[in-house]
């Protein structure tokens, strides 16, 4: 299964500034863990003890990931994941 | 309707039905005008709810200074009641918002500070925070921890949809202090059993989200998740287009983050549709078009005014 992960520019500094990579996985956090195996140490900056870390946000196919199923989220073949800091409105 | 002044008549705007745009006549939804309040936007009733609560605690007294970081809606709306009651108002805003905002805080008599762009309202919030230990006599309501933000929607706005839609199935609003969706939606949740109260968050270009580290980020005290059934994230690409739609199909002329909740009620709908349901969505009308007329967004391609909102904190 291959999904699309958007990189956000704090994160590029791991992927060599590429802001779109390709992943393999069935849920999220496979996807994570197949990110981390070629770009070292993105995982630890997006996972804390097994949740994402408090300001991260990541969504499926536009949908945050924490109303899905969190790190266990499932991905299909084709799904687009977009990682972004948590910012303000207001 | 009679009011005693401009404060009193704050709330209870109207809801009107978009035959137009509705999925179909069993999936219908309905925009809360909430550009008809006193300053035109949503934030007139988190803002007259802080100050009076500020008031109350004896917080405020006259000739105090208040200082908010925003990024223009609750500052515009904190500017007109300072103004009636006799505040001075510091406002710190991103420096990437829309000129119409800074010119509307200056005519009700708000000074403006700016903050960087790289980073949006969270370094409004930061910029705020260190002026507020500078200056420890001046009075932070500070929207994004006020409980009286997400209370005044808890006794307005979520009170007022439910007598206007007894019917209710969705409620979807715009996240940005998260006040509306905590406080409308924590009443409907308790009122409506079933509801779906689902966030709509614009997504900003990068230069937004441009955070020196991950620490820096920032989610409001208010937030409660588990008031949520989800959230959303709508781009400035599909918030335009579904705001020329809402002004095209239903003359109903908002601000760019309707848009976005529009996108996202739409896509409710029409998941209700194919799975053979009915459902009123009840959705929230932030503010009107005027202040971002500047912004270019209603004009040519949508290629075109996503360029011209890159980078820009459009909601």
């Amino acid at each position: 299964m291959s999904v699309e992960v958007r990189i956000p520019t704090i994160l590029r500094p791991y992927t060599d500034g590429v802001k779109i990579v390709e992943a393999q996985g069935d849920s999220l956090a496979a996807v994570i863990t197949d990110l981390d195996t070629r770009y070292t140490g993105i995982g630890e900056r997006l996972v804390e003890e097994g949740s994402l870390r408090r300001f991260i946000n990541v969504y499926l196919n536009d949908e945050d990931v924490r109303f899905l199923g969190g790190i266990d989220t499932p991905v299909a073949d084709g799904d687009s994941v977009t990682i972004l800091p948590a910012v303000a409105g207001g | 309707m009679r009011f005693d002044s401009l404060l009193d008549s704050v709330g209870g705007t109207p809801l009107v039905g978009l035959p137009r745009l509705s999925p179909g006549p069993e999936v219908r939804l309905w925009a809360k005008l909430e550009d008809r309040n006193p300053t035109g936007s949503i934030k007139d009733r988190a803002a007259l709810a802080m100050v009076e609560q500020a008031e109350k605690d004896g917080l405020l007294t006259p000739g105090c200074t208040i200082l908010e970081p925003t990024s223009g809606n609750t500052g515009i709306s904190l500017a007109m009641a300072a103004r009636l009651k006799g505040y001075r108002l510091v406002c710190v805003m991103p420096e990437n918002t829309s000129d119409e905002r800074t010119q509307l805080l200056r005519m009700w008599g708000a000074e403006v500070v700016y903050s960087p762009g790289a980073g949006g309202s969270n370094e409004a919030v930061r910029v705020a925070r260190r002026m507020s230990q500078e200056h420890p006599d001046w009075i932070m309501l500070y929207q994004y921890g006020n409980l009286a933000n997400a209370q005044a929607h808890y006794d307005t706005t979520g009170p007022e949809i439910l007598t206007d839609l007894p019917t209710v199935t969705h409620f979807v609003a715009g996240l940005g202090t998260t006040g509306t969706l905590m406080g409308a939606g924590r009443y409907l949740r308790e009122h409506q059993p079933g509801i779906q109260i689902v966030a709509a968050e614009p997504r900003y270009g990068e230069l937004v989200y441009g955070l020196r580290n991950l620490d820096e980020g920032f989610v409001p005290e208010l937030y409660d998740e588990s008031v949520l059934t989800t959230r959303y994230s709508v781009g400035p690409r599909d918030a335009v287009r579904r705001v020329r739609q809402l002004l095209n199909q239903e003359g109903i002329f908002a601000g760019i983050s309707t848009g976005a909740i529009l996108h996202a009620a739409i896509g409710l709908g029409q998941r209700a549709v194919k799975a053979g349901e009915s459902a009123d969505i009840a959705f929230i009308v932030c503010d009107g078009g005027w202040k971002y007329l500047s912004t270019g967004a209603y004009e040519g391609t949508l290629d075109e005014a996503e360029d011209r909102l890159d980078g820009q904190v459009w909601a």
